[in-house]
């Protein structure tokens, strides 16, 4: 039947050890991928001409833009894993939203910091407390909230479930980032890539932005999946020390 | 502060978040690598790394 060949598939690629196979196949060539973009994207960033108003600090958007884009893209992923923790129980569905939320909040972070050195000469301040400022302060919030909770639950299955419930509350944040241009009267710009009606930047900036987000993109996929691979093991390593904290405990037994 | 100031500050950020994003991640692998390799020296194995029995006998 084909429907069952395909859950088989599915199946098969739900298997860690499957999982851990192809991590090592293709990381390598993520990275490498990964190198080259961000090297010709920086060449690009550099050798481009300053923006009539902004001048040459046109350049900041070439980080924070992507920066801000895997900030919600990394929500996205983690709300999907959540999905596949509660309805499908999917083996690495917990380990993938574990460990997808400390990349995001590297890149919320690098977005905050950016757009505040963006902010600072283009609008004489620093921050300012926004529609779009406040959600991605809210956001890199709620990394921090789901690594802590991660860590303070000994049970990783048991965390996993917490974390997935709470990821999918805090989603209703993304359509507010995204549109809180557009709902309320803010300092931000609205959005000038991703709109209805196509982007309205000028091509010679727009190149150099999408290949740096390119970049980024591949950047948090080759990470997530390294950092995936990595959860695998810690969880490999604690479930060897419980079988051998086992059979020391039966060899102990027999002794006395 | 020039405007060339926010600009480094803002790449150097971004590279320093990066880089210790990478590091974090290289190390840790390394280091639950180190970890297998050395449950595997003592002789602990998942029951699935583990060889078959040769005779036919059921485990």
């Amino acid at each position: 039947m084909p429907e069952s060949l395909a859950i088989t598939k599915i199946s098969d690629l739900a298997n860690p050890t499957r999982f851990l196979g192809l991590a090592a196949r293709i990381l390598p060539f993520m990275a490498g991928i990964t190198a080259i973009l961000f090297a010709i994207g920086l060449y690009l960033t550099f050798a481009s001409k300053g923006d009539y108003q902004q001048g040459m600090t046109v350049r900041i958007m070439y980080v924070h833009v992507p920066a801000a884009w895997l900030s919600m893209m990394c929500y996205s992923v983690m709300a999907i894993s959540a999905i596949g923790t509660l309805v499908w129980r999917h083996p690495l569905a917990d380990v993938s939203h574990k460990t997808a939320a400390p990349i995001g909040a590297a890149f919320t972070l690098i977005a905050l910091a950016t757009g505040s050195l963006w902010g600072r000469p283009m609008w004489g301040t620093w921050w300012v407390w926004d529609a779009r400022l406040t959600s991605v302060f809210v956001l890199f919030l709620m990394y921090l909230g789901l690594i802590a909770l991660n860590r303070a639950m000994d049970d990783p299955s048991r965390a996993a479930r917490v974390s997935a419930v709470l990821i999918l509350i805090g989603f209703v944040n993304i359509p507010i980032i995204k549109f809180s241009v557009d709902w309320w009267n803010t300092l931000h710009q609205p959005a000038s890539v991703i709109r209805m009606g196509g982007p309205t930047i000028d091509k010679e900036f727009l190149w150099p932005l999408l290949i740096m987000a390119i970049a980024f993109t591949l950047l948090f996929f080759t990470l997530h999946i390294a950092a995936m691979r990595n959860e695998i093991w810690r969880r490999r390593v604690s479930a060897q020390r419980r079988m051998a904290a086992r059979m020391a405990g039966r060899t102990l037994a027999k002794e006395a | 502060m020039t405007h060339t100031f926010y600009i480094s500050a803002s790449y150097i950020v971004a590279a320093i978040v990066i880089l210790c994003l990478i590091g974090w991640v290289w190390l840790d692998g390394r280091a639950r690598q180190k970890e297998l390799a050395e449950l595997e020296a003592s002789g602990i194995r998942r029951r699935s790394a583990r060889p078959a029995p040769t005779d036919g006998a059921s485990s």
